[in-house]
Parts: structure tokens; sequence; C-alpha cells
């Protein structure tokens, strides 16, 4: 946490209210969002007991297992889970556009991608586990299940999976993606609670944000969001209903469980809509668009190999896809680090207060600076800014700027109150820069070491040259009957 | 000192720990208020719920019936599913174990009974593998004893004890949740310690009770169990660093008000008399730390909040924070810092500075924005 950050929850304190971390919204709200609160039988692995799901706040659906030990009702669940999700995700694959590459062929991209919002990330790690139980069924064979059980087991993973990458917004926990644009006045282990978080963002009329997070802690009157439930609903609420169906499956059975845990979903449903609402009324930050494009294109590569029959993701990935996965989301928080400071003056910010970057007023220009003699001869402009950052930069850093994003510039002296900057890169081969590219004396202007340079994938090999020091070539998915029949208790 | 401890908590026995009590020790060392009311053996749930800040924890019957089948099915037929599980993870070529079901004795012998069968595995050099089933040992916390009644099996093997803890939280594909995994380790290290304190009692080597525990889980999604070794050195030693603390709660116990006490002034019924408020100051007298960690592993910690918001402290927001803000101990004091409403102190010149600098660089960034107000 920066201190920039830590100011902000003081001050949410004492104005009772949250405060803006952001001046602009980082993550991509979708016009069509699927909201999904899953809930879980407490003590079992992922025993699911209920969930609400849908893409209209005004009428979601919701999904029960009556008895959650049961497993043929988990798998009737699954498979009534799939009738909503699949008919959402896949309809994005209608319509694509054709995006044209340099030096490669052009390939189709979906138009738009589905986007999976949860109340918080237990509920993310929850799908997580519910696409692990279900992804290795098949329809066939000794332990058949319904054909789309697998089908959404796949999107389940992929969906969890997404959410661990950085920047991506195909899948959205709640409270990270407020806590993201709000500083609240309680600690991070409490902005946990969607309830609690929102009673500080967007506190009913008369309350503080203090009063609303201390209502929100009331299980009766907001019960928590899932996955987990309320220990206290469980043992009065839950556990009599569940005995009575034990003791007579009927319609009435089934529905007072269905009442008991409709009562806990629905906060929780309406709150995670809210949060939707507040965070697409924040304007979007310059790179949100490319980075939903690259969703997209994850979405459309994952779309296509399930359509071509690929077998479901690994247990666990082998020594190379791990490694390289792991570089991709390296790439990819450094990638978003600097994209939301370029974006957002309140994130640059933060590095200007720890001296990794700086704004000021330009006090001089040399825009005709060149180095080198005769065809070497290059375009250099020395521009000279007055700044009260305390700028920690060493001559010879390579810098970045908001204000003119094709242009690379190196710190040449930094002295007092003022930064010299040279610039190196994105000046044309003219002898004199065109009109606007060096900044003019007065201009205010912004530059940081914090760059999202493109950087070249890791060189891993070949998964089937893993050396031996890594385990070796890992042995190729074949699906087993075992696998398909896998206990689910 | 004893009776100076038996006066704060009025009365009424000291409440025995449990190892999760115990391993919950090590959570927050700084706090006084915890160390002295844990040492003195006080019943902080009812103390807690007096006062009017009811701990937030509550356990699902849902989980506790199946923490309770899981262990009876790993330990049925004398723990047959988990020799099977030991041959893995210890490789062990022994074809067959001994079980004793130490709690065959009745209660109050337990613990008598597991001393002598720990003193006579320890003196016989044979090789055979025995479980030991519901032992109950004996740990000192500060001048007084608690007694342990593990859900684990002692297991030895060749002149050495294993600890068996068994958990229902899943391992799947191999992994599972690190913080339930580190509690566990937590716990285990309690029981490695009162077993090493029993050999020695005994006059054998404590080292014989190995630091290596075994964990067992469901694997998966199913109710097949898993076993994996865990190395809890780690543990071990944070929580003999703070049960030495511990016994030195002496002087924290000295600098309080001679006549202050933490009785509950309970009636013939069991049921607290003693007036909230009086009971709430009584607390209030000794300095606590509060963290929001405290939440998941202190009953008082509802309280502590309420009191760390009634001054305003900062400790509220979390470490993070307080890190960031270099020890200021209040929210206002911080924002007048921030504000320049307030000279810095001595040695807060550098936070000073930092946090009117971050105030000044939120102002210019936000300055477009204050029209929409605060959102």
């Amino acid at each position: 946490m920066s201190a920039l950050a830590a100011l902000a929850r003081l001050r949410a304190v004492r104005e009772g209210r949250a405060q803006r971390l952001t001046t602009v919204r980082h993550c991509h709200v979708s016009d069509r969002p699927m909201v999904f609160v899953p809930f879980q039988l407490a003590g079992e692995a992922a025993a699911p007991l209920a969930a609400m799901v849908g893409t209209d706040p005004g009428s979601p659906r919701l999904l029960v297992v009556p008895q959650p030990r049961d497993r043929d009702l988990r798998f009737a669940f699954a498979a009534e889970l799939a009738e909503v999700v699949l008919p959402y995700v896949e309809g994005f694959g209608k319509v694509t556009e054709t995006v044209e590459r340099r030096n490669a062929d052009p390939y189709e991209r979906c138009l738009d991608a589905p986007q999976l919002v949860l109340p918080n990330r237990q509920g993310v790690a929850f799908t997580g586990l519910l696409g692990r139980s279900t992804r290795f069924r098949r329809p066939d064979g000794p332990f058949p299940v319904h054909p789309s059980v697998p089908v959404l087991g796949r999107w389940l993973t992929f969906f969890a999976e997404r959410a661990s990458y950085p920047g991506s917004s195909l899948t959205l926990a709640a409270t990270d993606a407020l806590a993201m644009h709000w500083a609240s006045g309680q600690s991070d282990l409490e902005d946990a609670n969607l309830a609690a978080l929102m009673g500080w963002i967007d506190p009913p009329p008369g309350r503080t944000g203090l009063q609303a997070a201390e209502e929100a802690e009331d299980p009766l009157l907001w019960p928590p969001a899932g996955p987990a439930t309320d220990p206290g609903f469980d043992n009065e609420v839950l556990a009599p209903a569940i005995e009575a169906y034990a003791e007579a499956p009927t319609a009435a059975a089934v529905e007072r469980i269905r009442q008991a845990v409709r009562s806990q979903a629905e906060p929780a449903w309406r709150l995670t809509w809210r949060a939707l609402e507040l965070l697409r009324a924040l304007p979007a930050g310059g790179s949100v668009a490319q980075r939903w494009d690259y969703d997209r294109g994850a979405f459309t590569d994952f779309l296509t190999r399930t359509a071509e029959g690929a077998p479901p993701q690994a247990r666990r990935d082998g020594a190379v896809s791990a490694a390289a996965r792991l570089a991709r989301m390296e790439r990819a928080r450094a990638s978003f680090d600097a994209q939301r400071a370029y974006d957002d003056p309140l994130v640059m910010a933060e590095y200007r207060l720890t001296g990794e970057a700086f704004a000021g007023n330009v006090v001089a220009t040399e825009p005709e600076h060149t180095e080198g003699e005769g065809r070497s001869r290059k375009l250099r402009p020395l521009v000279t800014v007055a700044t009260a950052d305390p700028v920690r930069l060493a001559p010879g850093t390579t810098l970045g700027t908001p204000d003119r994003r094709g242009q690379e510039a190196e710190v040449v002296e930094v002295e007092g109150g003022t930064v010299t900057i040279k610039i190196t890169k994105g000046m044309g081969r003219g002898k004199t820069p065109a009109p606007g590219a060096v900044p003019e004396v007065g201009e205010r202007v912004c530059y940081t070491s914090v760059t999202d340079d493109f950087q070249a994938a890791a060189a891993l090999p070949e998964p089937e040259m893993t050396p031996w020091t890594h385990g070796g070539p890992p042995p190729e998915y074949v699906p087993t009957d075992e696998d398909a029949g896998e206990e689910w208790s | 000192m004893k009776d100076r401890l038996d006066a704060l908590r009025g009365p009424v026995p000291p409440l025995a720990h449990d190892a999760r009590a115990i391993a919950a020790l090590a959570a927050n060392p700084g706090c006084a208020r915890r160390a002295v009311l844990d040492a003195a053996g006080v019943d902080k749930e009812l103390t807690a719920r007096h006062v009017g800040f009811p701990a937030p924890f509550g356990r699902s019957r849902f989980a506790i019936t199946r923490g309770d089948a899981f262990e009876a099915q790993v330990k049925e037929s004398g723990c047959a599913e988990l020799l099977r599980l030991l041959r893995e993870v210890l490789h062990l070529p022994i074809p067959e174990v001994a079980y004793h079901d130490v709690s065959d004795v009745g209660a109050h012998l337990r613990h008598s009974h597991t001393r002598r069968l720990i003193d006579r595995a320890a003196r016989d050099d044979g090789d055979a593998g025995t479980f030991y089933d519901h032992p109950l040992f004996a740990l000192e916390i500060a001048g007084h004893t608690s007694y342990l009644e593990p859900d684990v099996i002692a297991f030895r093997l060749g002149g050495r004890f294993h600890v068996v803890e068994i958990k229902s939280f899943p391992v799947i594909d191999g992994q599972a949740d690190p913080v339930k995994v580190a509690a566990a380790a937590r716990q285990a290290a309690v029981y490695v310690l009162a077993l090493r304190e029993l050999l020695r009692e005994l006059g054998h080597d404590p080292m014989r009770a190995s630091h290596e525990v075994v964990l067992v889980c469901p694997e998966n999604f199913a109710n097949k169990p898993v076993a994996a070794l865990l190395d809890v050195r780690r543990e071990l030693a944070v929580l003999r660093r703070q049960l030495a603390r511990m016994a030195r709660v002496e002087d924290l116990v000295a600098s309080l008000p001679e006549e202050l006490t933490f009785d509950l002034a309970r009636d013939a019924s069991g049921i607290p008399t003693r007036p909230a408020a009086e009971l709430a100051d009584a607390l209030g007298a000794v300095a606590a730390r509060y963290a929001p960690e405290c939440m998941s592993a202190c009953d008082l910690c509802f309280f502590c909040r309420d009191e760390a918001r009634a001054c305003g402290s900062t400790d509220l927001l979390g470490r993070h924070v307080r890190d960031q803000l270099g020890g200021v101990a209040t929210v206002s004091e911080a924002l007048a810092l921030a504000e320049g409403a307030r000279e810095p102190a001595d040695g807060q010149d550098e936070i000073a500075r930092l946090l009117r600098y971050a105030g000044e660089l939120r102002a210019e960034c936000l300055e477009g924005l204050e029209l929409e107000g605060a959102r």
C-alpha cells in the first residue's frame, strides 16, 4: 500500500465515506455481464448448495441442490447451471471481426466477450473448484453425465484462471474491482465483505460509511455474499430444511430450501449489480479498451479450441506451461501497472511520491539539439522541467510520458528542482522536430521510468523437450474412466 | 503470582486452553490484554458476550458433522486406513501395528494412562509400530496446566513418535488452502511440544518426538484420505518463545491496579451479574494491541476494535497502512500532519513530509473531480 492510498483511507475515516483512489475506471464493465452468486455447503470441498445467476438484475435464476450430499442432484445442478451459462457464453461467438496483423495472417476475433461477475474473490475460487470437479466428466462410459456438464467445467475453469490474470476483465470479483477504485475507512481484510465495502462507498441516505459497514456485519441484515453461508443460518434454518427434505422429498420441502437460500443470495445479488453500476459510472481509462481486446482474443481462442475438441485443462501445469504462464502473468502485471499510471494522474502520483516519476512545467528547451555527426546525426531535443517532486532517477534512465506515448526519453541531469531530459525516440528523421513533438516552455509535462515496453515472450522449450531436471516431458493427457467417475462427495 | 492471577479471574476454575487457543496465543504476541487474560485463564468468549461484543466465530453443523465423520473414517478398525497412508509417507515396512485407545480407561485417568503408555513405549526398543488414540497431553501455561485433547494420534515407530493431525479440508490436485495448512501446523506444533515435555519429564530424550507431523486430509472431492508430512520446526520456535513470554506475565500484572479483576460475578446458575460497563472499564485497564487479523483469532476482537475506533487509532486500517504511517498513532494526528495543521514531533519529520506531499498530489489530481463530489 502506498502513502497515497493510506492517506485516502485516513480521509475516508474522517469523512465517513470511501475516497477515490483513481480518477478513471481501470476495468472493463460489459454492457451485458453475467452475475454469478454461488453458495457451497459448509465443510465440504466443493458441494454446491445454490447459485443465483443471470444477466438481468430483475430476474435472476435461482438454482438449488436440496440435498447437497447427493451426487446425482449435484450433477443436475451443474447441468442446470450449464443451461444458463453456456448459451450466454457461446452467444458471443456468433459475431466476429477480422483482425489484420503485420507479418502474420489475419484472424477472426469475437466482437464482444462474456463477463462473469462474482461478489468476491472466494466466489472466484469456488468457481474454479466447480470447474475442476466437472470438467473431466464424460457424457458416455460408465459414469455418464449430461453432455453440457464437462463443457461447463471447462468454461468455469477458464473464468477462474482469467481472474488471476492482471488486467483481464473477463472475470470480476466485485470486492476487488471496487477496492481498486475506492479506499474505505476500514482495513483491507474487512473490505473482503462486499456489503461492508459497499456501505463505505455507497451508504444509504443519512448513514455514514461506518454505520453502514457496521450494519453489514450483522448476518441477519446482510447475509454473507457466499460462497460460505452464515453458520447461524446453517444451524437454524438450512439444516432443518434439508432434514425435512431428506425425510420427505416433496415439492414443498424443495420450496422451503429455495426460500431459505433465496434470502441469503438476494442481498449479494443486488449488491453485485449495484457495484457494477458504480463502476460503470466512472469514465473508462485510456487503455481499458485495449486490454478488453486481449480479453476478447483470449476468449475467442478458448472458444475455438473447445469447439475443436481440445482436452480439458490439465489438473496441474507441466513445467513448460507453468513457466510460460508465470512469464505471461508477470508481463501482464508490469503492463497493467504502467497502463494504469499512464491513464490516471492519481495512479501516476504514487510513482511521483516514490521518485519514479515527476511532473512539472517546462522551463527551457533545446528542440534542435542533435547528437552524432554526418549521416548518423540524430535529433535529440533537450527539455528542462522544474518540479517539486522528490525525483530519484539516475542519469541515463529511460523515461516515458503519458502525453506523448510514442516517445522515449532519457534522464540527462537532475539538479535541485529541475530535471533535464533528452528525447531519444519518436522524433522522426527530420532535421527539425515536427510541430508539437517537443513540449513548449510553460507546458505541463510528466515523465516516468515506469514503461510498458514490449517484452519478448520467454524462450522456453516445447513441452515434449522438457529437460529431465524438470521432470521430463509431461505425459499426454488421456481421458480415463477414473477421471470421469471421480468421486464428488 | 498465582493468587494474583486467580484474583483477576474471580472464583471460577481457569479456562482450559485447547490446542487451537494455545496456537492462537502466538497470533498477536504484542497484545498485553490477551496475554494477561489468557494467563489468568479468563473465559474471553463469555467476557466478550457480557460486555456486548460477542465474538463472530460460529461453526456450522455441516462442517462439524463432516469433520467428525472424516476423522471416524480414518480411525476405523484400529486405524487401518491411517496405516495404509503412513506406509506411503513414512515408507513403513511393517505389516501391522498395535493400537491403544487411551480413552478406554475413562476421562479422569487418561493423562496418567497416556504417560504410562508413552513411558513404556520409550523404554521398549522394539521396532513395532503403535498407535495411541485419544491421548491426553498436559502443557504448563503461565503457571497452570492445560490439558490437550487432540483429535490426533501419537504414532511410534523405531523409537520416534510422530503426531498425526486429521483435518477435513481438502487437498485438491496436491494443493491445499495455505491458510488452513498453516493453522494445522501451528496446532500440531502444540501437541509436539506437549509430547516433548512429557518425554523430558519421564527422563527420555525429548527429541524423540519428531518435528515432522503427519497431516491427513481428504483428497480432491472424495472422502478418501491422503497424508503428507509437515515440518513444524518454525511453529515450535514461535510457540516456545510465546510461552516463555507468558511465563513473564508477572511484569505485566505487577503494573496493573491492585483491585483490578475480570470476575464476571456469576450467580448460582452461572449467569454473569457484573455490570457490563464496569467489566469494560476493567478490560480497558490493560492495553490491547488491536489489528484486523484479531478478527480471525481472538474472542475480544469486536470489543478491541470498538475501543480502537473510539480513540481513532490507525491500527483499525490494518498493518499495511500503519507501516506506511511510520507509527503515527491516531487518524486525526496523521491527518493533521498531512494538512500541516500540526508540527511534526521528533522523528516525525520524514512521515510528515511524505503525508503532506501525498495530500498535495491528491488535491492536484482530484481537482477536476471535486465537482462530482467525493465519488
